[in-house]
């Protein structure tokens, strides 16, 4: 999962135009069912990325998954049966916005916190316990942080599963970016 | 009356409005208590605090639970559309709600519909459907952070998420962003930027900034920023002129800091139980005369 984080840069800073004319977008009611169609897709083999949405079907906290549109059927079936249908599938037609891709971490002796996007999440270096979770504005942040402060990286539940928007997810790459660093 | 929306991390909590009061790290509502951690609840605890100290108006809140699914904010926000107009504010401070463009036009059309017009706070979730929704310019406040700064200075970013890398790497150029977010149309009409310094902003222009007392570790404690915007709405709404406003807000929660010697573990209850003591260091007598009382 979030492999469509390490994507190549180019050299000023802007992401690889991609080519479109051969994908679909696979809309979903909110961000949960996003990141359970990505889990399911991915598990499966196909090809898939999580990315913004075009304007025309932007509706506020928004993910949608890119997907080849020659698997269209088949990729439609596995959903089905998994029970997250997309409530639309269309062609890509507009650029697509990628993720944030860009970590900040600051030390502070005792205590490292590393932030992605507008997500910031800190632990004690010696019991790598969750102290603090800062930033975000979305629902889901203060129930995150209820869930996780006080845990240790390796007990506290993540992001990915009990997050549903945009700032879970910027909290769960945070996450998993302290868990490689720390 | 101050006015204060948001949701409550707990999704059987009900949708609720009334005056709120304070019980010691837990705020009552309707007869139900919830305990001051951070996000909306923190706000209004740090609102109650303030308003405690400066003799200032009531607090008024409407509250939803709502975990991140958004249809807890959508109940919400349905409310808000029908029932805004039958409420009298001074000031309305909008918060942790799950971002949605058509809802958050609707609600601002109720909100300017109201028998006297609120001065308008917008921060986090909201604050981001302002944005998304071309409308930022109808708020009388927003308080982003650096990174929220970024986001508004983005003018393709529909959410902070999305925040492109050239944009986000000039974050140590806070003016530059101000500069960059006010002519893509993305400020309201005043800012407070959180961050090292905090800016005060006045359509587009810096004008004053506040950097003392200051604390690294205020950056990783949550809910710093919640309790800066319930400051900033109880002296917004108690006769101070704007400007004035966002600098005491920023000071005293600062202060709130000093007052502790907080490390990246302090919780945001820790902070907000100094607030009466920082806000009494910096109000004198004769501004506490001139509060309005009213609502």
């Amino acid at each position: 999962m979030f492999g469509f984080f390490k994507k190549k840069k180019t050299v000023s800073g802007q992401r690889e135009p991609q080519s479109s004319v051969d994908r679909g977008l696979l809309v979903f009611e909110n961000t949960s069912e996003v990141i359970q169609a990505e889990n399911q897709l991915k598990k499966a083999g196909w090809p898939v990325k999580v990315m913004g949405p075009p304007p025309e079907i932007r509706t506020g906290c928004d993910l949608v998954v890119v997907f080849p549109l020659i698997e269209e059927l088949n990729i439609l079936r596995a959903l089905e049966s998994a029970g997250i249908a997309p409530t639309q599938v269309v062609p890509v037609s507009a650029p697509l916005l990628a993720p944030v891709d860009l970590f900040q971490t600051k030390d502070f002796g005792d205590y490292l916190m590393v932030r992605a996007a507008n997500m910031k999440i800190t632990v004690a270096k010696d019991s790598r316990r969750i102290v603090n979770i800062s930033g975000g504005g979305c629902p889901d942040v203060p129930y995150l942080a209820e869930a996780m402060i006080g845990q240790t990286l390796a007990d506290a539940p993540r992001p990915r599963d009990l997050g549903h928007t945009l700032c879970g997810y910027a909290l769960e790459l945070a996450f998993t970016e302290l868990q490689r660093t720390c | 009356m101050l006015g204060i929306v948001g949701t409550v991390p707990d999704l059987q909590f009900p949708l609720a409005h009334g005056r709120v009061r304070w019980e010691g790290r837990r705020i009552g509502i309707d007869g139900r208590s919830i305990p001051v951690n951070r996000g909306t609840p923190a706000l209004l605890a740090a609102a109650l605090r303030a308003s405690e100290c400066i003799g200032g108006q009531d607090v008024y809140a409407f509250l939803v639970g709502d975990t991140g699914q958004g249809e807890g904010s959508r109940r919400l926000y349905r409310f808000l559309a029908r029932h805004l107009s039958e409420f009298d504010l001074q000031v309305l401070t909008f918060h942790y709600l799950q971002p949605d463009v058509d809802w958050h036009g609707r609600v601002l059309l109720a909100a300017q519909a109201m028998p006297q017009r609120p001065l308008l706070i917008a921060d986090a979730g909201f604050m981001y459907a302002a944005k998304m929704g071309g409308q930022s310019g109808h708020y009388d406040f927003f308080t982003p952070d650096v990174g929220e700064l970024a986001f508004l200075a983005d003018a393709q970013a529909p959410h902070p998420f999305y925040t492109r890398g050239f944009i986000l790497h000039r974050e140590h150029k806070v003016p530059d962003l101000i500069r960059q977010a006010h002519g893509h149309g993305n400020t309201a009409e005043a800012m407070v930027v959180k961050g090292r310094t905090d800016y005060i902003v006045e359509n587009g222009n810096i004008v004053a900034t506040v950097d003392t007392p200051a604390f690294e570790a205020m950056e990783a404690i949550g809910g710093t920023g919640d309790s800066l915007t319930g400051l900033l709405t109880v002296l917004a709404g108690s006769g101070f002129e704007r400007t004035e406003a966002a600098l005491l807000a920023a000071r005293a929660n600062r202060l709130t800091g000093a007052l502790c010697d907080p490390t990246p573990a302090t919780q945001v209850p820790e902070l907000i139980d100094n607030i009466p003591r920082a806000l009494a260091g910096l109000v004198d007598q004769k501004e506490k005369r001139s509060v309005r009382h009213g609502g």
